[in-house]
């Protein structure tokens, strides 16, 4: 980023196409960065303007005013409200919807008040023809006093002319109040608060009254008297009430005279189509079926890479074995590093069919409906509406799941919506379960269609569903909060969803996802390899007393080294710390090795089919790397002398790892945004208590 | 007394101007202002939230809030 960069803020409604204007602006030069002292995400990219002048463009979250109701929505304030030279915007972009003009120039009012150069992009003007809407942009143009763009993001129309326009806007570098609100309200009252501050415009100084948002620019001083107009709090509201009508009337004024719709044009499948979605049947059915296609697709459309990927990865551990001179670096790259990557690599395509998904729903404007059927359901649990959407966003991860929940305003719904969504099946679990399932039932079609494998996944998901759905309802009844629930909720036209956005919504998340889980995995793999390479006394011994022990005198060379490296791996300090917690997870039907996987999860869920790769390929010293899923199969339990992994033991690690909090990026991110170590640590333990019972009780009775 | 919770699905109100002090204001900066046409397009499965649409905005909104929006029924 360099000096001469403009930086550019994108602002406007949700569902005006202000992410697909980014998305044009920027292409693939966007990151995801983070707001200093706060967690939300910082959408942030650069776009070149002209061959000698480049922009940095953030995205901001989509919000219908500047007055904030949720956390999401604060942040559009607090940039805002910025003053400092370094961080807030040389120009604002308002991104409008044609066909909801008239509410998108309140929040276009709002902003021209702060004086900051502003440049007003209408989009979806393809649409206009055919909504029956004209308008006569010279006059707007001049009744605004603003630079007016008109785009189609979708098309890429206009996306030249936003450039230039951006350019124009802050070479001019003016900036002129809209409204004048302080006129029609009460001029005295408005002129002392104006006086307070030279660097502030008169809107900025009343938005920080109105809101309880000071910049760290202000002095102590200007702040004690801005506390002073906080006195009077009904006046407040009663003027906020006024500036809103006030801005509408004006509004109105200018739009009768430059905007005219022809509503017989219009057509109305938004009717329509909210007939069939939001019935008191159909809708429900539908959700159902949705849910159901995404899950089944899950399975099976990922299962085809997924064995690629797999096969690749033992292959080129069988190749370097081969071709590289043995040692510890080469030790080190079969057994640490190439299945950790293997085994983060492997979830990319259920990870992306998931987002992929979720980003169509969003796209569409069919999850507002999704939040209008299920808020009253939700709400018997202590929860919202909008609490579906990281519910069903948990599915793929809980880290994107608990930062979605910004958008309910009401503290206790949010909260409860954040404790309760690591109960649903992340795509973490998924491999684990992915592996177990294909153990322990058989790969058949029920009812000649239905994937029985696939039916298992379905009832965990549900179980992770219904867990965190009872769990809220205990939390509603237990948690002595009270906070006023506010619910409002805008239900888009149906939009067919651009596949530009989709991509890189999906490419986002999969990042995200191979950069943050990936490197703990990784880093975790190279650890484990250690642990159970390395050991004390007994480790070093352990070759000596295989071969001198009597009992082994009969074994043929390859069965000596096979039993060599299983108890050297026993004597290695993982082998130690597995069997140290072998006595309390015998019960629910686990040895040691087991105990190695379940210690490491709690780092990270999917961690666990590393470590059994890791461990397995240890073990498994001089034989071909087969794959991971033979080897778990083959894995006998030397006290029946049957499978490891046979049905009860399967049963009880998924229920298992089905209630246990065991994700230490999760329980990070529940601190942050929680702002206290009080509520990730009853997750952590409350969550690890019902997994060992639960567990418990499923193995005893299964077997 | 009439109110937004009291109309029929397709009906149509005006919201009244003592209103005022009951919308928050974060539906009134969405369009639901007084003198405002409001239609109710749908009231969702379990009678709760209900789906109205008023200056051009589709809105959801509860019960709770809706039954305290006052408006004048368009005469038949």
């Amino acid at each position: 980023m360099s000096k001469n960069d403009i930086k550019v803020a994108l602002i406007g409604n949700p569902n005006t196409g202000k992410t697909s204007l980014f998305n044009q602006l920027t292409g693939l030069n966007q990151k995801v960065g983070n707001y200093p002292g706060v967690t939300v995400d910082k959408k942030q990219g650069v776009s070149k303007l002209s061959p000698t002048q480049n922009a940095i463009i953030t995205d901001l979250p989509g919000t219908y005013s500047i007055n904030p109701t949720s956390l999401d929505e604060s942040i559009v304030l607090k940039t805002l409200l910025n003053n400092d030279i370094k961080a807030s915007p040389d120009v604002i972009l308002v991104v409008a919807d044609i066909e909801n003009l008239k509410r998108n120039l309140l929040l276009f009012s709002q902003i021209k008040d702060l004086e900051i150069p502003t440049v007003l992009v209408i989009n979806m003007v393809d649409q206009m023809h055919r909504k029956g809407i004209s308008i006569d942009l010279s006059l707007l143009k001049e009744e605004l006093n603003t630079e007016i763009v008109l785009i189609s993001a979708r098309k890429n129309e206009g996306i030249k002319e936003v450039k230039e326009a951006i350019i124009r806007c802050h070479v001019a570098a003016k900036a002129s109040p809209l409204c004048s609100i302080d006129s029609k309200i009460d001029p005295d009252y408005f002129e002392k608060l104006k006086e307070i501050s030279p660097n502030f415009s008169m809107y900025q100084l009343w938005l920080m009254v109105t809101q309880n948002n000071f910049p760290e620019s202000i002095t102590k001083e200007e702040k004690e008297k801005l506390l002073a107009f906080k006195q009077d709090i009904s006046k407040l509201k009663k003027y906020q009430h006024k500036e809103t009508i006030y801005r509408y009337q004006e509004i109105n004024k200018i739009l009768k005279k430059t905007y005219i719709i022809d509503k017989t044009k219009a057509t109305d499948l938004r009717g329509k189509l909210d007939k069939i979605f939001t019935h008191k049947i159909f809708g429900y059915v539908f959700f159902s079926l949705i849910l159901l296609v995404i899950f089944q697709s899950i399975f099976d459309w990922s299962s085809i890479p997924m064995d690629f990927i797999d096969t690749i990865f033992a292959q080129l551990a069988d190749f370097a074995k081969n071709n590289l001179p043995t040692g510890v670096f080469t030790d080190l790259l079969i057994e640490g590093i190439i299945p950790g990557i293997g085994g983060v690599i492997i979830f990319i395509p259920q990870i992306a069919i998931l987002f992929l998904f979720i980003a169509i729903l969003e796209e569409t404007g069919y999850m507002s409906r999704v939040v209008f059927l299920m808020d009253k359901i939700m709400r018997r649990f202590g929860m919202n509406g909008k609490s579906v959407i990281p519910l069903i966003s948990g599915t793929a991860c809980a880290i994107p799941a608990i930062m979605a929940t910004r958008t309910i305003s009401s503290w206790k719904e949010r909260l409860i919506t954040i404790l309760v969504t690591p109960f649903t099946t992340c795509s973490a679990r998924l491999p684990v379960y992915a592996i177990l399932i294909a153990l322990i039932i058989p790969d058949t079609k029920i009812l000649g269609f239905l994937n029985l494998q696939g039916l298992v996944l379905l009832l965990l998901y549900f179980l992770g569903f219904a867990s965190a759905i009872i769990a809220a309802y205990i939390l509603h009844k237990t948690l002595k909060i009270k906070t006023k629930s506010f619910f409002v909720v805008e239900m888009p036209n149906y939009k067919i969803p651009s596949v530009k956005n989709v991509f890189y919504e999906v490419l986002e998340k999969t990042k995200a996802f191979v950069f943050g889980a990936g490197k703990i995995i990784l880093a975790l793999s190279i650890v484990l390899w250690f642990l159970a390479s390395n050991g004390g006394e007994d480790y070093k011994k352990a070759e000596q007393s295989v071969i001198t022990n009597v009992d082994n005198q009969n074994l043929n060379d390859d069965e000596l080294q096979q039993k060599i490296a299983s108890v050297k791996l026993e004597k290695s300090y993982i082998g130690v710390l597995g069997k140290t917690i072998e006595p309390a997870i015998k019960p629910l039907g686990y040895d040691w090795k087991i105990g190695i996987a379940l210690i490491t999860s709690f780092a990270a869920r999917e961690v666990f089919v590393g470590t059994l790769a890791t461990i397995y390929s240890v073990e498994a010293d001089d034989e071909d790397t087969t794959t991971i899923k033979q080897k778990m199969a083959s894995e006998i339990n030397p006290d029946t002398g049957k499978k490891r992994f046979n049905f009860p033991v399967g049963m009880s690690l998924m229920v298992f790892y089905a209630f246990a909090m065991q994700c230490m990026a999760t329980l990070a991110i529940v601190k942050r945004e929680t702002k206290s170590w009080k509520w990730p640590l009853i997750q952590l333990f409350g969550m690890a208590l019902l997994a060992y019972v639960s567990s418990l009780l499923t193995y005893q009775i299964l077997s | 007394m009439s109110t937004i919770a009291t109309l029929n699905i397709g009906e149509i109100g005006y919201i009244s101007e003592e209103s005022l002090d009951f919308i928050p204001l974060k539906l009134l900066e969405m369009g639901c202002l007084p003198g405002a046409e409001v239609e109710l397009v749908q009231i969702a499965p379990l009678k709760d939230p209900l789906y109205i649409c008023v200056n051009g905005s589709h809105l959801a909104i509860r019960k709770e809030t809706a039954s305290k929006i006052q408006i004048l029924k368009a005469s038949n």
